[in-house]
């Protein structure tokens, strides 16, 4: 494919995709090891009535009144886990189940009350995104990299999520020794003076954080995959964290890559006329390489329970 | 240091200077729910002791041990490490967890869980150099786990994961041990070379608490006991604390249950 017709209409979009995988990938493995998995789907749920109540607070619905509704509504979906956790006392599981269901439900009751039939507010476009949609209409092809005038016609999402992704990296690159030890042995970090139950809402926090800038540009299915399937298949290929977070990363890439293609082209060499939904193509992409790796990986044998 | 205040007219060194002992706990009062867990428990452990925390299952030794340490909160009571309160004395502080906490199938190395115990001198970012990764093998050389530095610590035996506890412990360069049952599901070998370990720091003058299930071995590891069974029962050496009385006490009728179930297993 030539540059003149990639860099406009795929560049941005393959990047968009890559760094909402990577920047969900990444937290998750996390999220995996503290068995908190769930956190991601519940995130992905409730980002909607936080959307909502923010179109009916500003009457627009425009990036940031967005993120910023469904980023409150994220951390009053945590707070609630937390709460319907430790009062109901019932298993993380079922409380963030319950809480993102509850929250989701609520969305789509305001949904309806309100008048938002005028604009592009939809269940769909939630699952789905529109990374398609993402192009890069300066461009004219490689050259326009080195161009001011058509770099800033980039689409606004890849700069939130390529910032997004910075943050997230950062935040793991420096909390990196506190996330392992707490991950690993809560106790014991207590007793270092880690203030662990900090560790985990921060965890959380940039979880969401990732998974709304996600969510805005790529849709909610692309975030619940990322979150579980890369680190649970990166975790079958090795026995140390760190190259765990490695394979991670490979897997988002080669997942929102792959799934990208193959939506694009796919359905085309099977002698289908239409492209299918690239979100969905990436989710099951991921899923199809954990699929391999806990056929075909290395470490899928594992000893590593209790020996009595 | 330790013999002067022992010879010192017979006192012990706990009834000169309670403020200075490496761990005194005081009117300590835990609750899971409604029912107390630890009910107004004092302890003064002695510096360069060894101590037995005993009782029976339930009665809130390790609930002691980690209302000592903040890692529950007390409803009430205190405990003060060396004399100060615990928040500036966490680096004179060891914590061994009970194994069967934490998950052994985390994705990591036997050298890097000792290498947590060198939290405090590498911080969020340092570089692990040569010499913390040496220090870390010398803590796996002294219980007997250096060949296994490489591995995954899932792949270890219940023996060999507690003696890694213990390394981690060890790097951590402290003076008062709290062992959360050490010997629990530990095969012979590994026991043995865990009471070498302990019986060493002590002779350095350190101070080691072990929260403690086999009545039979008592003897042999410890110098001073401390009964409970949601209050405290009875504290003291072995040879005044120790008895059937107090044993009676703390079991109540259970003591043949729990003897025969040692025996069992």
């Amino acid at each position: 494919m030539s540059g003149v017709e990639f860099v406009p209409l795929s560049l941005t979009p393959l990047l968009i995709g890559v760094f909402s995988a990577v920047a969900c990938a990444l937290p998750g493995n996390f999220l995996l090891l503290r068995r908190q998995a769930l956190i991601g789907d519940a995130i992905s749920h409730v980002v909607l009535p936080g959307i909502v109540v923010a179109f009916l607070v500003t009457g627009v619905v425009t990036a940031w009144p967005t993120m910023i509704g469904a980023a409150l509504a994220s951390l009053v979906a945590v707070v609630m886990i937390e709460a319907v956790r430790r009062l109901g006392r019932i298993e993380p599981g079922a409380a963030m189940g319950l809480t993102f269901t509850a929250m989701f439900a609520g969305g789509v009751l305001l949904l309806e009350q309100s008048d938002t039939s005028g604009v592009h507010l939809d269940v769909e476009h939630a699952l789905y995104g529109n990374l398609e949609a993402l192009i890069w209409l300066d461009a004219v092809g490689w050259e326009s990299l080195l161009d001011p005038v058509a770099l800033a016609g980039l689409p606004d999402e890849l700069l939130r999520i390529a910032l997004t992704l910075v943050a997230v990296g950062v935040f793991l690159w420096v909390c990196w020794r506190p996330l392992k030890l707490s991950t690993f042995d809560e106790a014991f970090a207590q007793t270092l003076g880690m203030r662990t139950s900090w560790i985990g809402l921060a965890l959380v926090v940039v979880a969401a954080i990732a998974a709304v800038a996600a969510f805005d540009a790529v849709g909610s299915i692309i975030v619940i995959a990322m979150f579980i399937c890369p680190p649970a298949a990166a975790r079958l290929m090795t026995n140390r964290l760190e190259i765990q977070i490695t394979w991670s990363v490979v897997f988002a890439v080669l997942s929102a890559v792959l799934g990208y293609i193959l939506a694009g082209y796919g359905p085309l060499w099977l002698g289908l006329d239409n492209a299918v939904s690239a979100a969905g193509m990436i989710a099951t992409v991921s899923g199809l390489i954990l699929a391999a790796c806990a056929l075909w990986a290395p470490c899928r044998m594992r000893s590593g329970a209790p020996a009595q | 240091m330790t013999v002067e205040l022992i010879s010192d007219q017979g006192i012990a060194p706990d009834a000169r200077h309670p403020e200075e002992s490496p761990l005194a706990i005081r009117g300590m009062t835990v609750s899971y729910g409604q029912k107390p867990v630890v009910f107004s428990v004092d302890m003064t452990v002695q510096e360069g002791s060894m101590t037995a925390i005993i009782g029976p299952n339930g009665a809130g030794k390790s609930t002691l041990l980690k209302a000592a340490l903040g890692i529950v909160t007390p409803l009430a009571g205190q405990a003060k490490v060396f004399g100060k309160p615990l928040r500036s004395q966490r680096h004179r502080i060891a914590y061994v967890p009970q194994r069967a906490s934490v998950d052994w199938d985390f994705p990591t190395r036997v050298i890097d869980v000792v290498l947590m115990g060198l939290y405090r001198e590498l911080g969020l970012l340092r570089r692990v150099r040569k010499t913390h990764l040496d220090k870390a093998t010398s803590c796996l050389e002294r219980v007997g786990m250096a060949d296994f530095a490489d591995r995954q610590i899932g792949q270890l035996s219940g023996g060999q994961q507690q003696r890694v506890f213990l390394a981690r412990a060890l790097a951590q360069g402290a003076d008062l041990y709290l062992l959360d049952e050490p010997f629990a599901g530990v095969d012979a070998a590994t026991e043995k070379a865990i009471i070498a370990v302990l019986k060493g720091l002590r002779a350095d003058g350190k101070t080691v608490v072990a929260v403690h299930h086999d009545l039979a071995t008592v003897h042999e590891y410890f110098d001073r006991v401390f009964l409970i069974n949601t209050r405290k029962v009875a504290e003291g050496s072995v040879a005044e604390a120790f008895t059937p009385d107090a044993l009676d006490r703390a079991y109540g009728g259970r003591l043949a249950t729990a003897q025969m179930d040692r025996a069992a297993s």
